[in-house]
């Protein structure tokens, strides 16, 4: 079969039901075939790799997947296990064996002693698929319970920007602000600074990445904003250090 | 033949509002105009005026209900006690509830619900002021609420009503019409797909009738199909030109 081009522009913003690209392309993420065509089934950004049509999206909610890492609220526990509220459609499970090393007795030991209701962890998936719930690890390096800081919630499809190639745009952040910043892929985002005025710079930063992450040189507006915000700080007199 | 005491077509053609017999009303759409819902949307069509919002997917409670394979779409219509001239009584009327499930029906097919299986997406529209044509009004609202809420979808579903009154064939009913009238069919499809999602007919047409009245009402349901989709990517597109202006003005 003849290679036919894509009938619509890279990047361009397209809904669903709109026909991408006809004859042999893949269908990837948020695309389907019918028929001959291909359909974006999103509402999101067209991009193209090799011989694959996807759809990056502007929408939706997080649907967990292997490997992520996600900041969730517990909301429950039972005898060997936690109930993580992970923003997601579906609740996630915490097993005890997953969460702490040290060995685990139930009848002498408390779940609570670890994790309590309304406590905010920091976990990895480790399980997930259609049959099965998600279930969480709290034991590698950086993981587990959370303290202080407060969360701020954004469209999971927004997190990648949020972190940037190669986590470019979180670590311009982190450096010009000094904030302990911990970003979960399910669109929590945790911060903790010492200066509340620079943890209002972040939450300006991550509205602004979150309203524009489908436009182009993005890093370099946050870098105009945080040098703005801080030299209206400096003006005030609020202190650097 | 015509039963009606209302002119509905006078001498030269028009309707009762001035339109022309395959006119539609002015629509606007709008989308993500609630904060809270996960996608949302708003329509005015004349005078009807609908919000639709979406919640999900998310967790099913009674869990007994949720499906192993997939998720379950409730829809849920109801029209605001002062949407109707005779205040209309608040409770679930048995016609709210018939609508409900047509407008699930109509919906159902559009969505990829076994993307989702044990969860719930949920539709809620809220009908502020009626005035004919709400289901389909609806059914083209809760599909753009669905798109903005990024649930995966084969198509848009945009839905317009065809009828016939005074012997003429029309489009897109207005109150006095779909009652004084000889017939009202409401549709709903998948416009690129080319399938039908609703279809019902009060009243009665010939096969000529019927056939011409279904082909004005695809015409009249592709215009709406392109406002939808403009609809959803103005948002969008409104702050990628504002970032564009915004760094040709700094340079």
């Amino acid at each position: 079969m003849r290679k036919l081009p894509l009938l619509v522009e890279r990047k361009a913003i397209v809904v669903p039901g709109d026909v991408l690209a006809e004859g042999n392309f893949k269908p990837g993420d948020y695309v389907v075939r019918i028929g001959n065509k291909l359909f974006a089934t999103q509402i999101g950004l067209v991009e193209v790799k090799g011989n694959t049509v996807f759809v990056v999206p502007l929408r939706g909610k997080y649907i967990p997947r292997v490997g992520d890492l996600v900041i969730g609220t517990i909301v429950d526990y039972s005898l060997t296990s936690w109930k993580v509220d992970i923003n997601s459609a579906y609740l996630a499970t915490l097993p005890v064996d997953l969460a702490i090393n040290k060995k685990f007795d139930i009848i002498k030991d408390e779940l609570t002693r670890y994790f309590d209701i309304g406590d905010v962890i920091h976990a990895k998936i480790v399980a997930f698929s259609r049959v099965e719930m998600p279930i969480l690890s709290t034991k590698d390096r950086g993981l587990g319970k959370l303290h202080g800081g407060m969360l701020y919630y954004i469209h999971p499809t927004r997190i990648p920007r949020l972190i940037g190639r190669k986590g470019s745009m979180i670590n311009l952040i982190k450096k010009e602000t000094g904030c302990k910043i911990k970003i979960g892929q399910n669109g929590v985002i945790w911060v903790s600074c010492i200066n509340p005025e620079y943890e209002m710079i972040v939450v300006k930063c991550i509205r602004k990445i979150e309203r524009e992450a489908h436009t182009e040189g993005l890093t370099d507006r946050i870098k105009m904003l945080i040098t703005e915000e801080k030299s209206k700080l400096s003006q005030r007199g609020a202190t650097d250090e | 033949m015509s039963k009606s005491q209302v002119k509905l077509i006078d001498e030269n053609g028009l309707r009762v509002d001035g339109r022309k017999s395959d006119e539609l009303r002015e629509i606007k759409l709008e989308v993500g105009i609630l904060a809270n819902a996960d996608g949302s949307a708003f329509i005015r069509q004349g005078k009807n005026k609908i919000i639709a919002a979406v919640y999900g997917p998310r967790e099913l409670h009674p869990k007994h209900m949720a499906l192993p394979d997939r998720a379950i779409l409730r829809c849920t219509y109801r029209m605001a006690s002062f949407s109707v001239q005779e205040r209309k009584s608040p409770a679930p009327s048995r016609r709210e509830i018939e609508l409900s499930k047509i407008i699930r029906e109509a919906l159902e097919p559009a969505i990829f619900l076994e993307f989702f299986p044990r969860s719930v997406i949920d539709v809620y529209i809220q009908v502020l002021e009626a005035d004919g044509g709400t289901r389909c009004a609806s059914v083209t609202a809760a599909s753009l609420a669905l798109a903005d809420a990024g649930i995966p979808m084969r198509d848009l579903v945009a839905g317009c009503a065809v009828g016939k009154a005074d012997g003429v064939i029309i489009v897109d009913l207005c109150d006095i019409e779909d009652k004084e009238g000889e017939a009202d069919i409401p549709m709903a499809m998948m416009p690129q797909l080319r399938r039908f999602t609703l279809l019902q007919m009060d009243g009665n047409l010939t096969k000529e009738e019927f056939n011409k009245a279904i082909e004005l009402g695809v015409n009249a349901i592709m215009k709406i199909y392109n406002l939808q989709k403009q609809a959803l990517r103005e948002k969008y597109l409104k702050i990628r030109e504002e970032v564009l202006s915004g760094n040709n003005n700094r340079r």
